[in-house]
C-alpha cells in the first residue's frame, strides 16, 4: 500500500499478565482506506483497537496515529486525539437512558458550543445518512439489533472523525442489516475522507467492502493482502478461514492428553 | 490445605482488601477532583436528583409515617407508667431527628437509590457505555459518576428531614388523634425538648455523612463491578450490605462525638 499512513503499528508486543496476545506485529493503515483485521476469537483483534485508541499501552513497540505515538500522549493529548477518532462497539453501546436523537447529539453537546438548532440539523443529517431519520424520537430499547448498530454508526461519525474503528460490526446481524451496515461503512468512509479499521470475523462481507486485509493468528500477522489476493490465497490458515473449514492450522480439538488414556481404555492384545 | 497454603490464601485476601481500599480511596478523590462539571452543568445533577431523591420519596414518606406511629404507640405505653404522657411529643421528635430519621432514611436510601446506582453504572460498564464515553474523549467520572454522587449527597439530608417530619406526623396521629394525648402539651413539649443546634443540626450532619458514604460505596461498587450479570448482581448486594454496616458504624462514631457526656 503506497498512500500516506494514518496509523502505524510497529513491533508491538502486548500481554495480559503473563499471557502474550500480540507478538511483534507490524501493520499500516493508509489514509482514506478501509482495512479489515481478521482472525479467530481471542487472537488480539480488539486489543489492537484498544491500543490504537489508547485504552491499553503496548509492552514494547509503538502505535502512531497521525504522526503521534499514542502511549506517549498525556491525558489531555489522548483526549484531543480521541476527539478525532470514532469507535463503533460490538453491540453499539448506545446510552440506554437517552433517545436516539440525544445519543447522536451527545458528542456535539459535549465537545462543541454549537447552538441547539444547528445540532438538530446535524443530528438529522447523520441519522438520514444511516437511513434512520425517522427513529430520532425512539429509545435504544425500541430498536432492532441492526437499527441500533446503525444509530451507533451515526453517533460514531457525529464529529466527522479522521479514523473510524469498528469492533465486530457484523456480529449478530440478519443478512439485510449486514449488507446495509457493510455498505454504510464503505460509503461513510469515502464521504468523510476518513480511514476505517474493521475488526471482524465476517470474511464474505468484508471482502466486498475493504481495500486491504490483515490476518492475525497466535499474536502475529500471518497473512495480508487485497481482497482479490486473499480470495485466491493458498496459505493454509487463510484458506481455512476464508472457506470456514473445520480443521486445519486452527485445530478442531483443543490440546489435551491422549483420548484413550482419558477414557481409561487399555490397548487390545 | 497445608499451613503454607492457608497463609498464602490469607495473605492474598489481605493484600486484595488493602488494594481495594486504596482503589476506592483513589476513586473517591477522582470524584471530588472531577466534580466541577456537576455544578457548572447543574442540570446533570438535577436529573440525578430526580432519580435518586424524588424517586425515593414514596418509600421514605411511608416508612417515616409508620415509624412515627410505632414510636407514638410504644412511647405512650412507656411514658404512661411514669405519668409522663405529655412528654410524648418530645420523645417522638428527639428519637426521630437524632437517630431514627438519619439512620433509617439512609438505610432505605441505600436499598432504594444506592442499589439502583450500582446496577445502573455496572450495566453501563457491562454494555460498554462507559468505554464508549471514554473513546469519545468524555470523562465518565465527571459526566456519569460525579453528578450522581452530588445528587445523593444533596438528597440524603432532605430525605432524612422528610422522614422525621412524617414520623412526627405519624406520632401525632397515634398519640393525639387516636389515643387522646393533649394536643397542646404534645407540641409544646416537643418545642421545648428539641434544640435546633444540638438535635436538628447534628441530625442533619449525620445524614450528610451517611449520604456521602452510601453514594460513594454505591458508585464505587458499580464502577468496579465485573461486566457480567453475576458481577452486577454481586455488586448490588455488596452495596446494600456495605452501606448498611457503614451507616451503623458511622452512626455510633458520630453519636459518641455529638452527644457524649449529656
Amino acid at each position: 500500500m503506497s498512500s500516506q499512513a494514518l496509523v502505524e503499528i510497529r513491533d508491538v508486543n502486548f500481554a495480559y499478565d503473563s499471557r502474550p496476545i500480540l507478538k511483534g506485529v507490524n501493520l499500516t493503515f493508509p489514509k482514506g482506506k478501509v482495512i479489515a483485521v481478521m482472525g479467530g476469537s481471542g487472537c488480539g483483534k480488539t486489543t489492537l483497537l484498544q491500543l490504537i485508541g489508547g485504552a491499553l499501552k503496548p509492552s514494547s513497540g509503538y502505535v502512531k496515529v497521525d504522526g503521534q505515538v499514542i502511549h506517549e500522549l498525556d491525558h489531555k493529548g489522548l483526549y484531543l486525539m480521541r476527539r478525532r477518532m470514532g469507535m463503533l462497539f460490538q453491540f453499539g453501546a448506545l446510552f440506554t437512558d437517552m433517545s436516539v436523537y440525544d445519543n447522536v447529539a451527545f458528542q456535539m453537546r459535549e465537545h462543541t458550543d454549537l447552538p441547539e438548532e444547528i445540532i438538530r440539523d446535524l443530528v438529522l443529517m447523520k441519522l438520514h445518512a444511516v437511513g434512520l431519520r425517522g427513529t430520532h424520537h425512539l429509545m435504544p430499547a425500541e430498536l432492532s439489533g441492526g437499527m441500533a448498530r446503525r444509530v451507533a454508526l451515526a453517533r460514531t461519525v457525529a464529529l466527522d472523525p479522521m479514523l473510524i474503528m469498528y469492533d465486530e460490526p457484523f456480529a449478530g446481524l440478519d443478512p439485510i442489516s449486514l449488507t446495509v451496515v457493510g455498505n454504510l461503512i464503505r460509503r461513510l468512509n469515502d464521504a468523510l475522507g476518513a480511514t476505517s479499521v474493521v475488526v471482524t470475523h465476517d470474511v464474505q462481507e468484508s471482502l466486498k467492502i475493504v481495500d486491504y486485509i490483515y490476518f492475525i493468528a497466535d499474536g502475529v500477522v500471518v497473512a495480508e493482502g487485497t481482497p482479490a489476493e486473499i480470495s485466491t490465497s493458498d496459505k493454509p490458515f487463510v484458506h481455512q478461514f476464508v472457506h470456514g473449514e473445520m480443521d486445519g492450522p486452527v485445530p478442531f480439538h483443543y490440546p489435551s492428553s491422549d483420548y484413550g488414556q482419558d477414557l481409561n481404555l487399555r490397548p487390545s492384545r | 490445605m497445608t499451613i503454607v497454603e492457608n497463609l498464602r490464601f490469607l495473605g492474598h485476601r489481605i493484600v486484595n482488601a488493602v488494594w481495594r481500599i486504596g482503589y476506592a480511596s483513589r476513586f473517591f478523590m477522582l470524584i471530588l477532583f472531577y466534580s466541577g462539571t456537576s455544578f457548572r452543568r447543574f442540570h446533570l445533577t438535577v436529573k440525578e436528583l430526580f432519580s435518586s431523591g424524588v424517586m425515593s420519596l414514596i418509600i421514605i414518606l411511608v416508612a417515616g409515617t409508620f415509624v412515627g406511629m410505632v414510636l407514638g404507640l410504644q412511647g405512650y405505653e412507656t411514658l404512661k407508667r411514669y405519668g409522663s404522657e405529655s412528654a410524648l411529643g418530645s420523645l417522638v421528635a428527639l428519637s426521630l431527628v437524632r437517630e431514627l430519621g438519619p439512620v433509617l432514611a439512609a438505610l432505605l436510601f441505600a436499598s432504594r437509590a444506592g442499589s439502583a446506582m450500582t446496577a445502573e453504572i455496572g450495566l453501563m460498564k457491562a454494555t460498554e457505555q462507559i468505554s464508549a464515553m471514554e473513546m469519545m474523549a468524555i470523562n465518565p467520572i465527571a459526566r456519569v459518576v460525579a453528578p450522581r454522587f452530588w445528587a445523593g449527597v444533596i438528597s440524603m439530608p432532605l430525605l432524612s428531614a422528610l422522614f422525621s417530619a412524617m414520623g412526627v406526623f405519624g406520632g401525632y396521629v397515634v398519640g393525639v388523634v387516636l389515643i387522646g394525648v393533649d394536643q397542646g402539651s404534645f407540641w409544646s413539649q416537643m418545642q421545648a425538648g428539641v434544640d435546633f443546634q444540638h438535635d436538628i443540626v447534628n441530625g442533619m450532619i449525620k445524614s450528610f455523612v451517611f449520604g456521602v458514604a452510601v453514594t460513594a460505596i454505591a458508585l464505587f461498587e458499580g464502577y468496579d463491578a465485573p461486566p457480567t450479570a453475576e458481577g452486577v448482581s454481586g455488586a448490588t448486594t455488596r452495596t446494600v450490605v456495605e452501606s448498611s454496616l457503614t451507616i451503623l458504624f458511622l452512626d455510633f462514631i458520630l453519636t459518641a462525638f455529638m452527644f457524649q457526656g449529656e
